[in-house]
């Protein structure tokens, strides 16, 4: 190649003046394992005689994988004026099985309406050269592809602490481990960073024996799922300050940095609170070299009957929001929050990123309300992993969490959907109400990707003034 | 022989106007220096250790071969092996196009120390070599007349003024793209005016060695 790829983007500002999304790519999951995973192909060009529609699907070789979160092999990440090698394509979807330890890489181009698999990572080289398990979240880095995992070694990942560890963005080779000092940090989610100012953060779900089986209510309770945030410094490898947000704040999951580097602030979502059931947006900042957080948003639990709501919660007389995802718009102007227990997508004006205000909002599905679609539809399960557009102007998102904690709070099951909303220039949220993407039989629908990237892959080097 | 020297003198500015341009010797740094403080003396500020950072690795490069050509009985073999060294190296990068993952480990904040490196890992400094090698043989031996540390004074004197004036050239070049980008062009000049050089480096790199045999192993003088 003899240019940066053109989905390339110096700026923030650059991306969102691109040429709007044509294909959409979202992860398939058989939540009973009686079929491989897949990955589906969406057409989302409006006028085009198959808009919204799945236009092809791969489907994974194995059984049991349980795609969850995937990523690029290459971003605008690459525009780093540090890494001077601007030259790779953003063509390999990098897909992760969070059971099975296997990764995945798929080959985008010369026609996404073909893409196939590339090249299998098996389990057992992750485990070899990492020490960790259950891959996670992938970001295109500076030097490689940054994979989270979500379990240490061991057949119940318990044995030593997950981390990051890195892959080659050319050859896909597992390079080994991204921590040189830890800290603290034994548990692990989400990860993000600032790149010119060379900071990463974390974030803490909890260990597998904690989630692969279902929720574990007793642990839930007694306030063992991960509570903290760790902030890194990225070119060293090193735990500079971790903060514990208070034990009752019970899995701090999605890291949404502002997107343009000059802003060092960022937004946390917490799934519930074992106080009051209410899920919570975080915003942190850095302030004379130190990283300041506190809670700036809180969504309320919703009373309901105890005949409609599954056993987990029966005693609760209430549906906490379960905070599933968080996505943050190009601008850094809108944050999107995903009510995956009450279904309610929020948007939220963080123009003040300290006082974020209700800009928005969509009701659809949910334990209690099982608001269906405009078009009439039932959208089972919640408002869960959610893509905005590169111009802010489409939100779309999906509606399952993860297969086991999917049958515990949504026992009459959750068949994949996805959805569109379309978002005002000054906040407002409404349906689409041509958007409605129906999935073959027997599959959940996870992580959206969008072509030529998107709110949630992409990190950029240069401000956007 | 005569105005040979000038013509070695160009080709010290145009390879420091040619490293400049190259957004890979880390013009892009300033522009983002720039704009990250949103002030236009940050940008010049990263220009320096830019500057310097490269200066250095040119005279490492250099200063051993100018300590090398005092002794003159060897001149021509030191001179083939440079242009040896070169192309060997050219045909390295060539094949080996990858950029070293140690150079994207280094901080923003050590731009001096990611200039220096990278321009060691581009065999900047190298392409420097026989051109300085040309001049220290253009300005004339006259052997016996001349203590060995007189020459070795004249050439490291010439091997640090080649190094300076190369990379003064470079600064010229990559700090107005700099100000373009920064004040004029928008970002948009960083990845249309990023060219992928790397195939072309490595060639600039084997032609200077090419060039350099051709001169040294020539029975007449030529060019270089």
């Amino acid at each position: 190649m003899m240019r940066p790829d053109p989905t390339f983007h110096a700026s923030p500002k650059l991306a969102i003046e691109a040429a709007p999304e044509n294909i959409a790519y979202t992860l398939l999951l058989s939540p009973d394992f009686s079929k491989p995973d897949a990955l589906a192909v969406i057409d989302v060009k409006p006028g085009s005689p198959t808009f919204s529609q799945v236009v092809h699907l791969v489907t994974m070789p194995n059984k049991g994988d349980e795609f969850h979160h995937f990523g690029w092999n290459a971003c605008s990440s690459v525009l780093s004026p540090l890494s001077g090698h601007a030259f790779l394509e953003r063509r390999y979807l990098i897909i992760p099985g969070i059971r099975s330890s296997r990764i995945y890489v798929v080959d985008t181009k010369p026609d996404p309406t073909k893409a196939q698999i590339c090249k299998i990572i098996e389990p057992e080289e992750i485990f070899k050269k990492t020490g960790y398990s259950r891959p996670h979240t992938v970001h295109c880095g500076p030097d490689g592809i940054y994979v989270s995992t979500l379990g240490g070694s061991g057949p119940d990942g318990t044995d030593g602490p997950p981390g990051i560890f890195i892959m080659d963005c050319e050859t896909f080779e597992v390079l080994g481990r991204w921590e040189i000092d830890r800290g603290p940090q034994t548990l692990h989610y989400d990860f993000w960073w600032n790149l010119p100012r060379d900071y990463m953060v974390t974030s803490e779900w909890a260990l597998p024996p904690q989630f692969e089986n279902g929720l574990v209510p007793e642990d839930l309770l007694s306030n063992k799922y991960g509570h903290r945030v760790h902030f890194w410094d990225l070119r060293a490898r090193r735990n500079i300050q971790t903060i514990d947000l208070g034990a009752n704040h019970q899995m701090a999951l999605e890291v949404r940095p502002a997107h343009d580097p000059v802003r060092e602030y960022g937004f946390l979502g917490v799934v519930v609170d074992t106080t009051n059931l209410e899920g919570s947006i975080w915003t942190w900042w850095r302030d004379g070299g130190r990283f300041h957080i506190e809670k700036t948003a809180t969504i309320p639990a919703e009373p309901a009957a105890k005949d409609q709501l599954p056993p987990p919660l029966q005693g609760f007389g209430a549906v906490p929001p379960l905070v599933s995802d968080i996505d943050l718009s190009l601008d850094d102007r809108f944050l999107y929050v995903a009510c995956w227990g009450t279904g309610e997508m929020r948007q939220y004006d963080v123009t003040e990123p300290r006082k974020p205000k209700l800009a928005g909002s969509v009701r659809i599905g949910g334990i209690a309300r099982r608001t269906p679609h405009p078009n009439g539809k039932v959208f089972a399960g919640g408002p869960q992993m959610v893509e905005i557009s590169r111009d802010g102007r489409r939100v779309y998102w999906t509606n399952s969490l993860y297969s086991t904690w999917d049958d515990q709070f949504y026992p009459a099951g959750v068949p994949g959907a996805e959805v569109m909303a379309h978002a005002g220039p000054n906040g407002g949220l409404e349906l689409a109400t041509d958007y409605w993407v129906t999935f073959p039989d027997g599959y959940r629908a996870h992580q959206i990707r969008l072509e030529g990237g998107d709110c949630s892959t992409d990190s950029f080097c240069y401000p956007s003034a | 022989m005569e105005g040979t020297p000038t013509w070695l003198w160009l080709a010290v500015i145009a390879s420091g106007l040619y490293h400049g341009v190259n957004p890979a010797m880390g013009w892009p740094l300033a522009v983002s220096a720039g704009l990250m403080e949103q002030r236009p003396r940050a940008l010049v500020g990263a220009l320096w250790p830019l500057t310097i950072g490269h200066l250095a690795a040119m005279l490492l490069m250099v200063l051993p071969f100018a300590l090398l050509v005092a002794l003159v009985a060897w001149q021509r073999q030191i001179q083939v092996g440079a242009g040896l060294l070169v192309v060997g190296f050219g045909v390295f990068r060539f094949v080996v196009r990858r950029h070293p993952r140690a150079l994207a480990r280094i901080r923003p904040t050590q731009l001096g120390l990611w200039s220096f490196a990278v321009a060691i890992a581009h065999g900047a400094g190298l392409m420097l070599v026989p051109i300085y090698l040309g001049l220290c043989r253009s300005a004339g031996r006259d052997g016996g007349d001349r203590a060995a540390g007189a020459l070795i004074n004249a050439d490291v004197g010439m091997g640090i003024l080649v190094s300076v004036v190369h990379a003064l050239a470079m600064l010229s070049a990559g700090g107005l793209l700099a100000w373009l980008a920064y004040r004029y062009l928008g970002l948009k000049l960083v990845s249309r005016s990023w060219f992928n050089l790397d195939a072309v480096w490595a060639l600039s790199l084997i032609l200077v060695g090419v060039l350099s045999l051709s001169a040294t192993l020539a029975p007449a003088p030529g060019l270089w």
